[in-house]
């Protein structure tokens, strides 16, 4: 496998039981790949799979056919129909994943969070905890918030939160839903400045990015989704 | 990769309870590994808290085994070994919270004596020792250790599970059983108290069984989920694919009626 990323023939539907029993077809024969050192974009309409594409590569959803080959350590894992324990282990090495919320434990500092990723790889608290702060200044928290929870934090504060703990672990890959979406200009500057960085060091980078000149910024290629969904 | 190199703590296959004709639970089977929190969620009345305490050796499953991987011996059956042996793993290798902390608790004597009497019971008896230990226990669980010399039911509920916890984990268990966990507590007690868990079950590297009927709880602690319904395990999985993507209809159900504040 020369790719990070080998989506083969994958299909994803949704059957919603307490509807109905309503079926959509959101993704049918989908192939992507994706080499280190590569940042490719998901175009296409709003509803149209772009997310669904990456919850499959990182296997927060189950799909219905298809196999999704991840390359981890020296060989490659297919995220469709592995352990879950082996789901995890990729989750925690290979796969940076930038969400549109911020799902944190009431309580744990922002400095935490954001270790967090470090820490679950055995670094320890004070390397860990340095790395943190140094992430979250360069994306403009401001050091009097490093010890509280990002809980009370605004939006925008909190989606660069999901940033720093992400391209805080050089993941080789990542994958980016919206990363900018609620930034002001000089956030979504640094937020480029570290997605170009992080395919610079070779990561292969998979994307939603609305904001064309974000994406003009950061991406190589852009992969076009069309519509393929049908109730039936 | 090989998931399966290192054995799994606790297996658990076909675990079936009857009370008297009426289904407890049926059929359930599942592995957990060293340092693995599975949840267990579903309403009141699905089974949950009938198969937390099969897989505890609380309670004998009508059928199925539960096998244990024990420190010295290899697996063993839980319900095979002799009642001596069963009850040194209960006092030293598990632990179980209850929901009500009065029933984990002993509320006739101090805090400092609950936390001290299971490490007595796996035969410490140096008094200076077991004090620090306690002093210690109660400090990481946050209480004030000023407190050590007075009765649980002098504390807060949140205090007092709390206590119930710092009294379970001395004894540095491997697997820790806990029904409810948060249950009973106001919600900024129910925020300090997962924080805590957390941190000591990825500190110590514990495996958890947790049961709760709050899916919150369940996607902040839990790796795994299993989701219950009338005695039954419907739908299993990582805990983000079971909340993100639920398969059958009783789990999307559970995830849709979920009041986000």
């Amino acid at each position: 496998m020369t790719a990070a990323i080998e989506i083969r023939d994958l299909a994803k539907s949704f059957t919603l039981h307490n509807q109905g029993g309503i079926r959509l077809s959101v993704l049918d024969g989908f192939d992507l790949e994706v080499h280190e050192g590569e940042c490719v974009a998901l175009h296409g309409p709003s509803g149209i799979g772009k997310s669904t594409v990456l919850r499959c590569i990182y296997a927060n959803y189950r799909t219905d056919r298809g196999r999704i080959l991840v390359r981890h350590r020296d060989g490659s894992v297919d995220m469709a129909s592995a352990h879950p324990r082996e789901v995890l282990a990729v989750r925690g090495e290979t796969i940076g994943y930038v969400s549109q919320f911020l799902r944190v434990v009431p309580r744990v500092a922002a400095e935490d969070v954001v270790a967090e990723p470090l820490r679950s790889r055995g670094a320890n608290r004070e390397g860990a905890a340095k790395a943190a702060r140094g992430m979250l200044q360069c994306l403009n928290i401001p050091a009097a918030l490093h010890r509280l929870a990002p809980a009370t934090f605004s939006g925008g504060e909190q989606q660069r939160v999901n940033l720093a703990r992400v391209f805080v672990a050089d993941y080789p890959v990542l994958l980016l839903d919206e990363p900018t979406a609620s930034l002001d200009r000089e956030n979504r500057e640094v937020a480029v400045g570290l997605i170009r960085a992080a395919v610079g060091r070779g990561a292969a980078v998979v994307g939603i990015f609305h904001d064309s000149q974000v994406r003009d910024a950061v991406a190589n290629r852009t992969v076009q989704l069309s519509a393929m969904r049908e109730a039936a | 990769m090989q998931p399966d190199a290192v054995p799994p703590l606790l297996s658990a296959r076909g675990v079936t309870k009857f009370y008297d004709g009426i289904l407890g639970c049926r059929d359930v089977s599942f592995e957990i590994w060293p340092g693995e929190v599975l949840g267990v969620v579903g309403e009141s009345g699905s089974g949950k808290t009938t198969l937390l305490h099969c897989i505890s050796a609380r309670l004998e499953p009508t059928a199925g085994t539960v096998e244990y991987m024990t420190r010295h011996d290899g697996p063993a059956d839980i319900y095979r070994i002799s009642e001596p042996a069963r009850r040194l793993l209960m006092r030293t290798d598990w632990g179980f919270v209850h929901q009500n902390p009065r029933e984990g608790l002993r509320m006739g004597v101090s805090a400092g004596a609950n936390i001290g009497e299971r490490l007595m019971a796996v035969g410490a008896r140096h008094y200076g020792n077991i004090r620090h230990a306690a002093t210690d226990w109660l400090d990481k669980v946050e209480m004030d250790t000023g407190r050590m010399d007075d009765l649980p039911i002098t504390f807060s509920g949140g205090m007092q599970q709390r206590l119930q916890i710092a009294r379970n984990l001395v004894t540095a268990p491997r697997i820790v059983f806990m029904d409810e966990p948060t249950g009973g507590l106001d919600v900024s007690v129910q925020a300090r108290l997962l924080d805590l868990l957390r941190g000591l079950v990825s500190d110590l590297g514990l495996a958890a069984v947790i049961v709760t009927h709050d899916l919150a709880v369940a996607r902040l602690l839990s790796h795994r989920l299993l989701v219950m319904r009338r005695g039954e395990v419907v739908e299993s999985g990582l805990t983000d694919q079971v909340l993100d993507d639920p398969q059958h209809p009783y789990s999307q159900l559970l995830v849709s009626s979920v009041i986000h504040p």
